[in-house]
């Protein structure tokens, strides 16, 4: 989805956990997911601070 | 039979005076004023510039109804056959009074009008689909030209003649389709097209592509303590239930969900709604999608300032550019409104 982002002008864009869960990881243990959650967030946090 | 051509113009081009005067109210004067010369110039023969009414951008902008209705009362007292407005190149204010005025008296006062305005003017998308726009680019440098275009294109609307495409007459396409009879079929225009793509020809393509407003991107966050953040999703996230009754594809709405007090989205109180993706993830845990568990931890831990008190969603599939813009545009007011400083949009 970062081109089709990119393509329309939105340039603060990050992959996320995928189309059927872009915040989430559906084939790791609950714990961990949040854990990547969390981690994809603080990622997406930085990227509302930067520069484009 | 010359044909009386009323013109339009804000306060700056009457010669009224810049951003001081721009709170004046709609004002006439008989004959022609500044452009309208060259509006003259271009109808030559053709016809005359019999008045000139003005109003300031600012006037109009906050008094629409009302400007509209004193101005098109006293249009009517000169009997025009064509009214031309502008050009207002890129000033929104004026393209969007260019434009209001020129439907105004194509609708209620039955005469044609034509305005001019760069592609990009706020007026222009606005107003572009009801009435003839003349591009006339961001440049005031191409007045004269443009004020060409437009009576060449008004004496045509005058005396009902067929009006050609939009590239050929140069105003901005209306959304339009007329069946026309092609001299070759489909494939061989392709196959020409490839070519002369191939070879490094000029060639047009038949279908216009979609064009993305885009827009500036809005400056960086500075201080993440403070910032009010909100979720906005594509990914079709609702009420159980979906109250607000959003399409599962080919959005023409969003939905509002109160998420003040929520710590995390849980599976029987929310669902996903979308015909573009499985939603069978989203709906087992709709985190997933809208990330609120997250974003409500690091609220507390006091890592972000707040988090917004709304989620809004709309069903992002085969959405249509303009429904797209249109409720992109919907949501941001709001959030604006509501005081947000950064939005995480999740995307399925």
């Amino acid at each position: 989805m970062i081109p089709v982002a990119k393509e329309v002008g939105s340039l603060r864009a990050i992959a996320s956990g995928g189309i059927v869960s872009p915040t989430g990881n559906p084939d790791l243990p609950p714990d961990k997911e949040k854990d990547f959650r969390r981690e994809l967030i603080r990622r997406v946090l930085k990227k509302l601070q930067e520069e484009v | 039979m010359k044909i009386r051509v009323v013109h339009y113009l804000n306060q700056f081009f009457a010669q009224i005076g810049g951003e001081e005067k721009a709170d004046i109210g709609p004002g006439f004067k008989d004959g022609l004023v500044g452009p309208g010369r060259a509006l003259q110039q271009a109808l030559g023969d053709n016809g005359d510039v019999i008045a000139t009414i003005y109003c300031g951008d600012n006037y109009f902008a906050e008094h629409q109804e009302q400007a509209i209705d004193e101005q098109c009362a006293r249009i009517a007292e000169y009997k025009p056959d064509l009214l031309i407005a502008g050009p207002a190149f890129e000033s929104g204010r004026y393209g969007i009074a260019c434009g209001a005025i020129c439907q105004a008296a194509q609708q209620r006062l039955g005469i044609a009008a034509v305005a001019g305005m760069d592609e990009d003017n706020v007026g222009a998308s606005l107003h572009r689909k009801n009435i003839y726009i003349v591009n006339s680019g961001t440049s005031i440098v191409r007045m004269v030209p443009t004020l060409q275009r437009m009576a060449a294109l008004g004496l045509k609307l005058v005396r009902q003649e067929a009006i050609g495409k939009p590239a050929d007459e140069g105003y901005l396409p209306r959304g339009i389709k007329r069946n026309e009879f092609a001299a070759k079929p489909p494939a061989e225009r392709a196959v020409d097209m490839l070519l002369a793509k191939l070879r490094g020809d000029e060639f047009l393509s038949e279908i216009a592509p979609p064009k993305f407003a885009g827009g500036k991107p809005a400056a960086p966050l500075r201080n993440l303590k403070s910032a009010v953040i909100a979720l906005v999703t594509d990914g079709g996230l609702v009420l159980e239930g979906n109250p607000d009754k959003i399409e599962p594809g080919r959005p023409t709405r969003f939905t509002t969900i109160p998420v003040a007090g929520v710590d995390s989205l849980d599976a029987d109180k929310y669902d996903a709604v979308h015909s573009g993706y499985d939603t069978a993830f989203a709906n087992r845990d709709p985190n997933r999608v809208v990330p609120l568990d997250t974003m409500r931890e690091l609220e507390r831990d006091g890592v972000i300032g707040k988090l917004h008190d709304f989620v809004h969603s709309t069903g992002g599939a085969h959405a249509a550019v303009e429904n797209a813009t249109l409720i992109g545009r919907q949501i941001a007011e709001r959030l604006k409104a509501a005081g947000v400083s950064g939005v995480i949009l999740t995307s399925t």
